[in-house]
């Protein structure tokens, strides 16, 4: 299981960084949302996996632990905020020089 | 509290004179003035104590970890050093005055002088080593400003940076040796540091820090081979050499000599190193001092060969040495800055510094001349002024230390008498170009008498070279006592100031050293056309500048080789550095998998995570396809809900999908404006390093991934589970968390992403986006805008979802769900109007203004955190109780529902303003097309 998930952020990850490393901003944009996937599954499961064990306290437990998934949480709604604050930069960029290249320059 | 406010008053002070400037300026010189006398004053007031042998110490803790106080000392030694940087700065406050022309802003200068004023009254006062290097640097600082205060003049300007780079790399050698000395004596305090000399000489750190230590002071101190920057730093005003270059800035370097006496003096190394230099120093000025044509260069010459010697007798590491340094400090302070005034005046009266030029002065302005060559004269050594008497001092160490230098032992008192000879040579050098030697010729003005307040700083020092020269025992006795006494940290050696002690070998190097520097002064003519052709030119600052030139251009060429401009490639950079970084220390520990093994696996489980990987790469691959990849994005997403759900964590399962379908709406709109397809701008060899890079980004986030699960841990988990229902009155510990344990976070995440959309609004302000009339394949885009089903089905949809949205907010603090989800569904509800019905008419009777919402949020999240406040409990903490609702049940009413709802309402504001200003720019771009 762990080695599976494990994996699973792998590919996440690796996807993420390729497109992050693309020239024109939607792949970007795109990149940055499969890496922030990863890192969300990856901090979520730095309290380990737990099956059925969701922390509503009714009765002794077990319960997994809560404290990544408030952290994650958050993230997952920072994270809209970024990728809103990307786009509309990609835009701005597009209104302004007509082309989507993050360097702000055709020929690169 | 009394020796923090002597120097904290003219640091402060500071900024006093440039607001009086527009009064007058001799508002501004008072302003200037008052501040410096009442710091000399509070000085005065502790003055009995420390003459009556105490040592007055006080101190705060500033960063205790680091070992920085902000403490201090007054003992001897500061007392002496206070005394000259206050008494001569209020002389040269006077001088300035009237030295500064009307066009140079007078503000500005007593400024950076009171700043300057107050460092080294920081540097002196210290009772903490660091605190000390804290205000040495200032010093640097300080001392920068004040050289290129005539900022138009390039000569000024380098000469500030090469003062400036010199000894403020000479600080930063300070840095670490007092770093060094502070752990080998167990504390930065000074008085532990100068009581623990023995184990310091001991410990094998003892020689790198002794040369870093040392390396901060000769820089300071002008001392061979950093002398260079001192004649540089001439272009200054003359106040400010008068100040810096001959009683302060300079005199920092001998100061951290004698402070740190006891616990580094001494030994082999002390010896070699500090007499060394300082006689280097000594004998190399001396002689390149008379042949300088600028008056302020001779000057600066003399100055760094007078610290030589200070330096030497220091070196020494005897008790009569020090005190006769401690002595040369106080007598070369005095003639020195009344030199440099006189220089100031002449340069000002007759309108050169040049030697050979000027003669003939004594007729134009016998005052100032009578007072310059008094204080030539003691520059000189010459008897009944001061600097005979600490000359006859060195001259008798001198003599004194044969016996322990074996063979050369005649070397040390010839050199000495040698360094004497130059000396007397360009004192007299002075007195004679300048005020006698025939009539000036080609002189811009005739000059004159300056005003009196403006000869009343040298006539006031030069009575002090008299008196203390006439009267030692009646005037400097009792001061030069303690101030030797802080020095040797003990018992002082028997000593006498008296004038005459016979005919004895100290007076026959004087005499000497007259007769010698006479007769050099005669012969100055061949000697000087000899030094002027086989003398090699060591100009320091023309090395300096070439070396920062290539240093500059070097640092061009790397730049422009990294830094091209391709975002990629830095990201490229970036992400290849992290991971190599980050395998450090796998390789090191040999392995990434810990002691535990993996769960077993279930069929569901793999299937979905093979879904997953497989809806990643196709992104990927198909990112050229844009509305393709969106979708294979959106459904990763989706699959990442349903491993959090998978794995006990349904909050964020139910924010994942929320969040995916807003995210979803927003890139579609984003892709609706920008290229549906992507040209294909990479070739092979790029792609090929871009994967790489990616796939080695990948193994190292697996296996960090891996590395972590395979580990056994401890969590702080047990401490929320346990707490949450008592202390927090809610089940759900992942929203008791987020609401009330770390309450204060959440605040400042949903003012983040207040401050995020914010920051989109302003971006799309005026932006009009024109979204393009057809799709890709050259289809028109359907002339129906508002379908009627979705418009239909929308508007009853609104109800039931805000009811949702309700259900899901109230039982957020037991159950999944909470602020943040159900703001996510009322946002997506109040979209799918927008969708609907279009901008204009769900503006139209919505009312809803977005900025609003998000201020209201932050309002109420941050006034129930204050509200804590009205029963006693800090921030943010939060009580509840029960309350018994028909048809919901039993409901937990805890003032952190009121911090949720703060949470709910800035979620919705920053979704409905990101969306909402994004639609109106399209619209704008549509209407204008």
């Amino acid at each position: 299981m762990e080695m599976l998930f494990s994996l699973t952020v792998g590919v996440l990850s690796a996807c993420g960084v390729f497109l992050v490393l693309r020239a024109r901003t939607f792949a970007v944009v795109l990149g940055l949302t499969l890496l922030s996937y990863a890192v969300n599954l990856f901090l979520f499961a730095a309290g380990r996996l737990a099956s059925g064990a969701a922390p509503i306290i009714r009765g002794p437990g077990p319960y997994a632990d809560p404290l990544p998934q408030a952290l994650v949480l958050t993230a997952i709604v920072i994270g809209f905020g970024m990728t809103a604050f990307l786009v509309v930069l990609a835009l701005r960029l597009r209104a302004e020089t007509g082309h989507d290249h993050v360097d702000a320059r055709e020929d690169a | 509290m009394t020796l923090a406010l002597i120097v904290l008053l003219p640091l402060l002070g500071a900024l006093l004179p440039s607001r009086l400037e527009r009064h007058s300026r001799s508002v501004s010189a008072w302003g200037a003035a008052v501040v410096a006398g009442l710091a000399a004053l509070l000085l005065l007031s502790q003055t009995p104590a420390v003459l009556a042998g105490q040592v007055l110490v006080a101190g705060w803790p500033w960063l205790p970890a680091a070992g920085l106080a902000l403490a201090f000392r007054l003992d001897g030694l500061g007392l002496l050093f206070a005394g000259l940087v206050l008494g001569i700065g209020l002389l040269v406050i006077l001088y300035a005055r009237y030295y500064l022309s009307p066009r140079d802003p007078m503000g500005r200068f007593y400024a950076f002088l009171l700043l300057f004023m107050g460092a080294m009254l920081g540097v002196v006062l210290a009772e903490n080593l660091l605190l000390l290097v804290v205000f040495w640097e200032l010093t640097s600082l300080s001392s920068f400003l004040l050289i290129g205060y005539w900022k138009h003049q390039q000569q000024a300007r380098q000469g500030a940076r090469l003062a400036l780079t010199v000894t403020a790399a000479g600080g930063l050698c300070l840095l670490a040796g007092v770093l060094l000395l502070g752990r080998i004596a167990g504390s930065f305090e000074l008085s532990t540091v100068l009581a623990s000399g023995a184990r310091i000489q001991a410990d094998p750190r003892y020689p790198a820090a002794l040369v870093l230590i040392l390396l901060g002071a000769f820089t300071k101190s002008a001392q061979f081979p950093f002398h260079f920057w001192l004649p540089h730093a001439m272009a200054a005003p003359t106040p400010v050499s008068a100040y810096l270059h001959s009683a302060t800035m300079v005199k920092a370097g001998v100061f951290l000599l004698a402070r740190l006496y006891p616990a580094l003096a001494g030994t082999e190394l002390w010896f070699w190193l500090v007499a060394g230099t300082g006689l280097a120093t000594l004998l190399l000025s001396a002689a390149v001092a008379l042949f300088k044509h600028d008056l302020k260069g001779l000057l600066a010459y003399s100055t760094t060969s007078h610290l030589g010697l200070i330096t030497l007798l220091f070196g020494l590491g005897t008790p009569l040495g020090a005190v006769a340094g401690t002595f040369h400090i106080i007598n070369h302070a005095t003639f020195k800055a009344s030199l440099f005034m006189a220089a100031g005046i002449i340069d000002h009266e007759a309108g050169t510094r040049d030697m050979r030029r000027l003669a003939g002065l004594w007729r134009f302005m016998p005052q100032t001349a009578a007072l310059a060559m008094v204080a030539a004269a003691a520059m000189a050594g010459v008897p009944l002024l001061n600097g005979f008497l600490s000359k006859e001092m060195f001259f008798a160490e001198t003599v004194d230390f044969t016996a322990r230098l074996g063979l050369l032992g005649w070397l040390l008192p010839a050199l000495a008498t040698l360094a004497g000879v130059f000396s007397v040579a360009y004192s007299l050098r002075f007195i004679h170009d300048v005020f006698f030697n025939g009539e000036p010729h080609g002189l811009p003005r005739t000059p004159h008498e300056p005003p009196a307040w403006m000869k009343l700083p040298i006539g006031i020092l030069v009575a002090l070279c008299l008196a203390v020269g006439t009267v030692p025992a009646l005037t400097v006795a009792p001061l030069l006592a303690i101030a030797a006494g802080a020095v040797l940290g003990g018992e002082l050696p028997a000593y006498s100031l008296a004038i005459w002690h016979g005919v004895n070998a100290p007076l026959l190097m004087s005499l000497t050293a007259l007769a010698g520097g006479v007769l050099v002064y005669a012969i100055r003519a061949p000697l000087t056309r000899f030094h002027d052709s086989h003398w090699i030119r060591l100009d320091g600052r023309r090395g300096f500048e070439r070396a920062l030139r290539t240093l500059s251009l070097a640092c061009e060429r790397l730049t422009a080789r990294l830094e091209n401009g391709s975002l990629p490639r830095y990201a490229a950079i970036t992400v290849a550095a992290a991971v190599a970084l980050g395998a450090l220390p796998f390789v090191r520990a040999g392995g990434l998998g810990g002691p535990l093994a993996s769960a077993p696996l279930d069929a569901a489980t793999a299937g979905g995570a093979l879904l997953l990987m497989l809806t990643a790469l196709a992104t990927t691959l198909l990112q050229r396809l844009r509305l393709l990849a969106l979708i294979f994005a959106g459904a990763a997403g989706l699959l990442v809900a349903l491993a959090f759900a998978r794995f006990s964590g349904l909050d964020l399962a139910l924010t994942q999908i929320a969040v995916e379908a807003v995210t979803l709406v927003l890139l579609l709109l984003a892709l609706h404006l920008l290229p549906a397809r992507a040209p294909i701008d990479t070739r092979g060899p790029r792609r090929l390093r871009d994967g790489l890079v990616a796939t080695a980004a990948g193994i190292g986030a697996g296996g960090l991934c891996w590395a972590v699960l395979s580990r056994p841990y401890t969590s702080i988990a047990p401490y929320f589970l346990e707490n949450a229902v008592p202390g927090g009155g809610g089940a759900n510990a992942v929203n008791v968390i987020l609401v009330d344990f770390r309450g204060f976070d959440t605040l400042g995440e949903i003012t983040v992403l207040g401050i995020a959309a914010l920051g989109i609004a302003a971006l799309l302000e005026g932006l009009r986006l024109a979204p393009p009339a057809c799709d890709p394949d050259g289809r028109p885009w359907s002339a129906d805008r508002h379908p009627l089903i979705l418009a239909t089905i929308a508007r009853p949809l609104l109800p039931l979802a805000l009811l949702v949205a309700a259900f899901v907010f109230l039982r957020g603090h037991n159950l999944p769900g909470g602020g943040f989800v159900a703001a996510l569904i009322t946002a997506l509800a109040l979209v799918v109007q927008y969708l609907a019905g279009g901008l204009v008419w769900t503006d139209a009777r919505l009312h809803l203004r977005a900025p609003a919402l998000i201020a209201a949020g932050l309002a109420v999240a941050g006034l129930t955190g204050l509200a804590s406040f009205a029963f006693g409990h800090p921030f943010l903490s939060s009580s509840f109780a029960h309350v018994e609702l028909p048809l919901l049940g039993e409901l937990e009413l805890a003032s952190a529902m009121g911090f949720d709802l703060g949470v709910y309402l800035t979620v919705v504001g920053v979704v409905l303003l990101i969306l909402g200003r994004l639609g109106r720019s399209a619209q704008a771009g549509t209407e204008t097309t």
